[in-house]
Formats: structure tokens, sequence, C-alpha cells
């Protein structure tokens, strides 16, 4: 009896180990929003967010196995699934299927899966790696180097074309080179170049590239084709007003006005219903994951668990800014999901990995010393 | 040493990433208040704004048409009516790719070349409309296929609507009229009287006959219903609802069944025929043939009916009894021997020598009758249709004269019956010609001209309404009532009955016993005269005038066809007359063109008429009772 009580609670006490408290409440209150929303979004039916809560298990548990696997083995495992991950790339651009004119999928067997999506993780554990690697000697050929492991995939990823997790993958990638300490001058003059390069750029594009980027940049210039998602989801959120419309009132949402309502577009829904009191719990639970995230990388033990941590943190933050900016009109509509709100498996899997990274990161930060 | 340096470098290392973890939550917290700012500006700022726009976007507000008033005939019989049917109707700004939905739509429900031409006209006439019909009258089956399919076609949506019958054809159809679509001069008419809004949903107007002069009562008042509607416009529920009310219903003055028996007795010749109730100016018959099937209208005529109806040289869309003008012929005499007695010209003794002629300076004016009728008094120019009596007393009238006491019956003034499209005729006088013609020697009167006027030729012209009137004003002994043809108009809802009471235009100030010699003296022409033939056997005492109109020319625009022309240089046929003559209940006039003499061609139509009306006896019954009468 005595023997089986304490195997419990080792057990018990195992399985918890590890599991960051602040990042593992902030993220099942995302989760309660999320499904609450979809299920709002969903019209009152349960099948979606049945399917969604079952994703939701899968994705717990590689969180948790991810939580417990030993930094080496990750520093080990960064460089084989980053080439793996280019290589799919590269498979996807010759033999990928097409769904809705872009080459994103690759077949595998039953299976289909996205390897631009494996890159969103595999990036910042590659570049973490790298950096790592070098420590100490960090001269300015290893960040042109970084640089260019950071643009073949997301050149990649972009030709497919999607914007949306090319520009993902690249600020997973910025945001370790950052961390790793790439001069202020040198990201001046990066930013320099970026803007020095638009007028050429804009010479070169066709007219409906150019009209496809203004209807970006005002809606209303098209309100019936792609102006109209934008058109709706800002409706829906300033029909929101402070307190929101209520838990599965929303019109907009209910009489199908916003597109994409269970995805992209989630944050329009839940926005109509909950109001700005809403936006701001969900701003506050972004930033204090957010906080937690650089917390845990500020005390990362290497700098490998560093770098993989900060990018980590801003990846979510980067979800989060882009996604609600499009959907309130701010930014242009890039297909970017709101992290745990937005429904879909994969995405949800992504940042559940993440997640457990971080919690591993904080779990191994006094331990080990490579 | 050199761990140390390793150890402070780490340290540094340490320190330089942690500044930059504190840039990057700097710069999130910056970018979480800018979109918190942007949330504010959105959500508390504008949100009025959005909440409307919101609320424009999920509530529709749906007219909801009401159901036209019905018509019937003075007995009740139905002549227009509504029923209910599908039609697969198309929403122009909602449907993407109209060529393509009516493409896809045509392998679920038959889509004709006709249906599709006139989609294509609907959509240049009403661009701006909210659905337009591809398909009217859709069969179960296909109103099942399309609810299938349905959720395959933005835009596109099946109607229950309403649509008018006219259950008797072409009986009546210039009384009737017809509705049909709401064109841009109907949207401004409605606009200048201020009920536009009351007409949103309605997609039919009345354009012709009491559809058209009614249109008003006949067409109720629109409801309105609070809908709210999806993203594709589907109605989800509803929200508030006023219902619409149901136009007016119509009881004609008319009798279907007399008006099917006098259109018949026309028996395929051009003519108008027009009844009236003496005592009241209610219209009992009102012809014009050849008619046309105002069912035609209803959803729009197609373009080859349209300009079948249009070039017909019989022009079955003129409306002969009120627009058509015609010279009255020796109809006219009873009204100029009543005016030579009012105004003391003529006694009913005074007699003249009828030598068959009649000479004005160098001209001479023949009678109709070859060698003329010998002696004549006042009556026997009723009786026998003296030309030379009335050339004589036009003469010694004048022109004045005749065309004052003529005013007083309405010659030459529209009656103002309540049917749209009513001409006023000519009621020729030196004022007259004045103001018609704009060159000095055509303004001039001459006495010739007079001369004519008094056997109702030259420039008299009137419409057939005009002279039924004028006969009826004899008949009741000088009251000019407005004819009217509809009796009464019931709200169906409150049971409210607004009755059309006669109007008096004027009481002619006539003496009794000048009308009562004029009223015998034709009665003499349907027992010994000229009408007499047609009105062999009546059992019933009737009073009557033929009439014989020389036709003027042909229109220069028509096509020159030596068979057709002859036929339609032929003198129009003409005939009044009311009965019974003691207490007239009917009065009518009759023309037919081209018919010939009149005693010919409309008197036995007036015959056929009032035997009906007077007896309830049709057409066959009569020519059977005439059939054993020849059995020996």
């Amino acid at each position: 009896m005595e023997l089986t009580r304490g195997t419990i609670r080792r057990l018990a006490r195992a399985s918890v180990d590890g599991i960051d408290a602040t990042l593992l409440t902030v993220v099942v209150l995302l989760m309660g929003l999320g499904i609450a929303t979809l299920y709002s979004a969903s019209q009152e039916s349960p099948e979606r967010v049945i399917s969604q809560l079952r994703h939701l298990t899968i994705a717990f548990g590689a969180m948790w196995l991810i939580a417990r696997v030993p930094p080496q083995l990750l520093l080990r495992s960064a460089l084989p699934v980053y080439v793996s991950g280019l290589l799919l790339l590269i498979a996807v651009a010759l033999m990928g299927d097409v769904v809705n004119g872009a080459r994103r999928w690759l077949s595998l067997g039953t299976i289909r899966f996205q390897p631009s999506e494996m890159m969103k993780i595999a990036m910042p554990l590659m570049l973490a790696w790298y950096f790592h690697r070098n420590e100490g000697h960090l001269r300015r050929r290893q960040f042109v180097f970084a640089g260019l492991l950071v643009a073949v995939p997301a050149l990649l990823i972009a030709r497919q074309p999607d914007l949306g997790t090319a520009l993902l993958v690249a600020a997973a990638g910025f945001y370790v080179i950052f961390f790793a300490g790439l001069s202020w001058k040198a990201m001046g003059g990066l930013a320099a170049l970026a803007l020095a390069s638009l007028p050429p750029i804009w010479s070169l594009l066709h007219d409906y590239q150019r009209r496809r980027i203004l209807t970006l940049l005002d809606p209303t210039q098209d309100p019936l084709g792609a102006g109209y998602h934008i058109i709706q989801s800002t409706i829906a959120i300033g029909s929101g007003g402070l307190s929101g419309k209520g838990w599965l009132n929303g019109t907009q949402a209910h009489l199908e006005f916003i597109p994409e309502r269970h995805t992209d577009f989630i944050f329009a829904v839940y926005s109509e219903e909950f109001g700005l009191i809403g936006n701001g719990v969900l701003l506050v639970l972004y930033a204090l994951l957010i906080a937690r995230g650089l917390a845990i990388a500020a005390q990362g033990a290497t700098l490998f668990a560093r770098l993989l941590g900060g990018s980590l943190s801003l990846i979510f933050f980067t979800y989060a800014f882009v996604n609600m900016g499009m959907v309130s009109g701010v930014l242009p509509v890039v297909g970017v999901p709101l992290p745990f709100l937005s429904y879909g498996g994969t995405a949800l899997l992504t940042l559940f990995i993440a997640i457990g990274l971080l919690m591993g990161i904080h779990k191994h930060r006094k331990l080990v010393r490579t | 040493m050199i761990g140390l340096t390793e150890l402070r470098n780490t340290e540094r290392e340490l320190h330089a990433f942690r500044t930059r973890v504190l840039v990057a939550a700097v710069i999130v917290l910056a970018t979480f208040g800018l979109l918190g700012a942007r949330f504010v500006w959105l959500q508390l700022v504008q949100h009025e704004y959005y909440h409307t726009r919101a609320e424009d976007n999920r509530i529709a507000i749906v007219p909801l048409p009401p159901q036209r008033g019905l018509i019937f005939d003075r007995n009740g019989a139905l002549l227009a009516r509504n029923y209910s049917a599908y039609t697969l109707e198309i929403a122009p700004r909602k449907a993407s790719d109209i060529d393509g939905t009516i493409k896809m739509l045509s392998h679920l429900v038959a889509i004709t070349a006709r249906d599709r031409s006139r989609f294509a006209k609907h959509l240049i006439e009403a661009r701006n409309a909210d659905s337009l019909p591809i398909r009217t009258r859709l069969s179960d089956e296909e109103v099942a296929r399309f609810a299938v399919n349905r959720y395959r076609f933005q835009g596109v949506e099946i109607k229950a609507r309403h649509f008018r019958q006219y259950p008797f054809g072409a009986t009546a159809s210039h009384v009737l009229g017809y509705i049909g679509r709401i064109d841009a001069r109907d949207v401004e008419h409605l606009e200048q009287l201020g009920v536009e809004a009351n007409y949103r949903g309605t997609e039919y107007i009345g354009k012709r006959g009491v559809e058209a002069t009614y249109q008003q009562a006949l067409h109720g008042e629109t409801g309105f219903e609070q809908v709210e509607i999806d993203a594709a416009g589907r109605g989800i529920r509803s929200l508030s609802q006023v219902p619409a009310r149901p136009g007016h219903n119509l009881t004609l003055t008319l009798d279907i069944r007399l008006q099917q028996v006098a259109e018949a007795a026309f028996a395929g010749r051009r003519g108008a025929l027009v009844a009236l109730d003496p005592a009241s100016g209610a219209v009992l018959a009102f012809v014009s043939v050849p008619g046309y099937d105002p069912n035609l209208f209803v959803d729009g005529i197609d373009v080859q009916s349209w300009k079948a109806l249009n070039t017909s040289a019989d022009r079955p869309l003129n409306n002969r009894a009120i627009a058509g003008v015609y010279p009255p012929g020796s109809t006219f005499k009873p009204f100029m021997a009543l005016a030579a007695l009012t105004l003391g010209q003529r006694t009913p003794n005074s007699t003249i020598q009828d030598p068959g002629y009649f000479v004005l300076g160098e001209r001479r004016f023949r009678d109709s009758h070859a060698g003329g009728h010998g002696t004549v008094d006042l009556r026997k120019s009723i009786v026998v249709s003296s030309d030379v009596y009335y050339y004589q007393l036009a003469h010694d009238m004048g022109i004045e004269a005749i065309a004052g006491f003529m005013q007083q019956f309405g010659f030459g003034t529209r009656t103002g019956i309540d049917l749209e499209g009513e001409a006023a005729g000519v009621l020729p006088s030196p004022q007259w010609k004045l103001k018609r013609f704009a060159r000095r020697e055509q303004q001039r009167w001459y006495a010739g001209e007079t001369i004519s006027i008094g056997i109702g030729q030259g420039y008299n012209a009137y419409t057939p309404l005009q002279l039924a009137a004028a006969t009826a004003a004899i008949a009741n002994g000088g009251a000019l009532y407005r004819p009217h043809v509809v009796a009464h108009i019931d709200d169906p809802r409150t049971g409210k009955r607004e009755t059309i009471a006669p109007q008096l235009i004027r009481q002619i100030p006539l003496k009794p016993e000048h009308v009562a010699f004029v009223q015998e003296a034709m009665a003499g022409v349907n027992r010994e005269g000229t009408g007499a033939r047609a009105f062999a056997g009546a059992e019933y005492t009737s009073a009557g005038k033929t009439g014989t109109a020389q036709v003027i020319g042909i229109k220069q625009n028509e096509k020159y066809d030596a068979s057709k022309i002859d036929e339609r240089l032929r003198d129009h046929s003409l005939f009044i007359a009311f009965a019974p003559v003691e207490s007239p209940k009917i009065a009518l006039a009759v023309v037919v063109e081209n018919g010939g003499f009149g005693s010919r061609a409309a008197a036995p139509i007036a015959r056929t008429v009032l035997d009906y009306y007077l007896l309830g006896r049709r057409p066959a019954d009569a020519a059977q009772a005439a059939g054993e009468g020849e059995q020996p």
C-alpha cells in the first residue's frame, strides 16, 4: 500500500515535472476562449468543437513529451530537422499537391502535410543551434550565413505561394538573429535596404498585382472582392462595442457575414461577442504568454536555449499581432491564424510544440551546461 | 585567466541578450498598445457607425406588395382576378455572373429564348430592380428541382407572385385595359404623386382602361416586413411585420353578357358601340373591335405580339369608342331638329319641298335619296332622313347657332369618362376654324360648310361615346350625364363601399313637347323609316336614327392595297337608338367602320343589343325564333 501510494505520488510528480504553471494557465485560458468562440462561430454545432478538442489532446500530448526532451537531444536534432524540412520543401516545389491554387501539401501515403508548418519550429531550432555552435566568435560572416539559412526556406514557402507562413518562418529566423546580437547598425541598414527596394519592385509588378496590394491597403476600394473580408470583420469588431453582443449573439458571425470565421477571422467573432473588454483580456493573456516566454529565455542555461526561447516567444507575438492587426484592418490580409483560438490541428500542434520547448528550456535552466 | 575571460564574455553576452529581451518586450507592449488603440477606435469611438452597419447588414426591409383589387361586372362576374404562381428570379446585384447563372439554371428549369430576351429587356429597363424574373409560372416539379439545387445559386430565388388574369380574354379589353411592368415614365408619375414608397416591391401597374384610371384604388397599401438576413441575403426570420392592405375591388357598370352579345354582333367588323343607362350615364356596354387579349401583357408582352398589335391595319389597340372620331352623318339630324324647334326656326308643321338637291350659289348639294322625298315636314325629315330639309335648316340657322346648341349636348367636348385616352372630337364653328388653322384663307368660314354640317358631315367629328351620351340626353329629356364605367369601389377589408353617383354635366333647357316630338319621330324611324327593317317585329318600342358617314380619305402612311382601300373608303355605318321609348332604359350609339348604310350594318347590331338587354334574348334565340316563324 505504502509502496503504491509512493509510486503514485512519484508518478504524479514526474508527470507534472517540467510543466510550467504560468504558461499552462495562460494557454488553458486562451484555449477556453478559443473553444467558446469556435462553438459560437460553428452555429453552436458541436462537431467542429469536438474535432478541435481532439486536435488539442494530440497537441497537449506533444507538448508534454517535448517538455521533457533533454536539451542535448534538441541540439543534436536541429540540423537533421532543418535539412529534412528543407528537402521536403523542395519536394513540395517539385511534386506537391495543389490545393486552392497553392502548392503546399505533400502526400505521404494516406497522410498529407505541409512541410512549411514544420519549418516554423525547425527554423529557430536550426539558427539557435548554428549560433550556439559559433558561440564566442560571431562575426559578420556568421550573420550573413544565418541570413541565408532564413532566406532559402522562406523564399521556397513564399513561392508556393503562402505569404503568411513565409513571413512567420522568416520572422522566427530573424528573431534568433536579433537575439544573437545583430548590430543595430546592420538592422538599420537592412531596413533602409528594404525601403529602398520597394519602388523598383513596385515598377516590376503587373497591374493586377498592384491593385491587389492597393486593396490590402484600402479595402473599401474593392468592397465586393478582397475588401469584403476586412469590411465585414471591421464591422463585427466595431459593432461589438465596449462589452460585446454577448456569447452566441454576434450577428455578423451567425449570419455568416464574416468569412473564414472559424480560422483566420475568428478574432472578429470573438471581438463582436466579447467587445473591447474581451479584446483587453485577450491582449493581456498574450502579453503574459510572451512575457513568460521571454523570462524563460532570459534564464536559459545555454545560448541555444536562450535564442530558441526568445524566438519562440516572439513567434507567439507575431501570430497574435499580425492576425489581430489584419482582422481589425490595420495590416494587410495574410493567412496567419490567431494562436490557440483559430481552428486547425496543424497550427495547434506547432503552437503546443513551441510551448513544450519553452517548458523544456525552463526545466533545464540550471541543470546542464555544455 | 582564460576561464575568467570566458566567464566575463558569457556575462557580457548574457547582459546583451537580456537587453535585447527588454527591447523585444518594449516593442511587444508598444505594438499591443497600438492594437488596443485600434480597438478603442473601432469599438468605442466608431461604435455607433459600425453598429448601424451591422444592423443594416442584418436587417432587410422587405416590402409586402398588396393584392391587387378584383374587377367585377355589374352582376358580379369576375373580369380580372389574381392567381399565385412561382417565378424564378435573379437579383442582378447579388448574382455575380448572370449569363453563367442563367446557363446553369437552364439545366434545371426550361428557359426559352423568349424568357432570355425578356429578361435581357427587363435588365435594361429596370437596372435597379431588386430581382427580375427569368421564368414565370414554374411547375411544382421545377420548383422542387430548383429548391434542391438552390445552394449552388447565389442571388437566385423562387418567389410566389400574384399574376393578373382576365378570364374573358379580349372581351371588354378596352374597358378593363391591362397591367404591365412599371417603366421609367410610371416611376416619374408615381414620384409626382408622391406615392412611390407605396409601390416598393410592386412590379406591375395599370397601363390602360380601368386598370389605369383606378390604379390607386386597385393597388392597395404595401406592407413591410423586417427580416433578418444572412450574408447570402436569405431570410432567416421575421422580426416585425406591417401587413399589406389589399387593393379595393371594382364593380363595373358593364354587363359582361351584354358586352359579349354586342361584340359578337360586330361579327369581325371594325367599329364601336357604347350603350348607356340614360338615367345615370352608367356604361352598360362598351365595344371597340377588334380588341386584344389583355392576358398577353401580364408578364411582359413579347416583341412579336407587340409588333402584331401595333402594325395591324385594324389597330386593335385603338380605343375606337372614345379615341375614334367619326362624322355622325344623319344621326345628327334629331339634334338638328331639336335645335330648330328650341330656337324657333321650325315648327312641326312647316314643310319644304325636297327635289333631291339644294342649291347654294353655284353649288348643288345632293340628297342621298335620288329624286328627293317630295313634301317634307319635320317628322318626315327624320323618319326618311331627308338631306335637303337639313341643308335648308342649317343654312337658315347659321353655324353659330348650330354650334351653340350642339355644344350643350357635349359634342366636341370630352365627356370625362373614367377611362384614359378620350378624344375631344370637333364641333365645327368659325372660332374652331380660327384656332385650328394657321393661314388666313383657311381660317375663313364659308357658307357652304354650314350646309354639310346640317347633315352631320363636313368638319363634324365625334366619338361614339359623345354620340351615345347625347342620345341618352334626348332619351331622358335633356339631362347630359358624365358616362362612367365603374359602379362602386369596395374595400374588401372593411367592407366599405364607395358608390359612384351619377354626375349630371348639365340639364339642357329643352321644352318637353319638343323632346317628345323628336323622340316620337325617332320611334317612327324604327317603325316605318330607315330603321324599320332592322326593328321589324320588335317586342318593345324603340327610337333610332340611321347615319352614313363619308370617309374622307385614307391616311398617307398606309400602304397602297387596292382591295383594302376599296373597303376602307366605304362609308361608315352609324346608328343611335334608345328604348323603350316611354321610359328609356338604354341608349346607344353604334359605328361600323366602312359598313356602308347605317340601316344595313349598324342598325341590326343595335337591335341585337336592345333585344338582349330588354328581353334577355340572345341572337341565337332570335335567329331560332325567326326560323320557326318562317315555317308555314
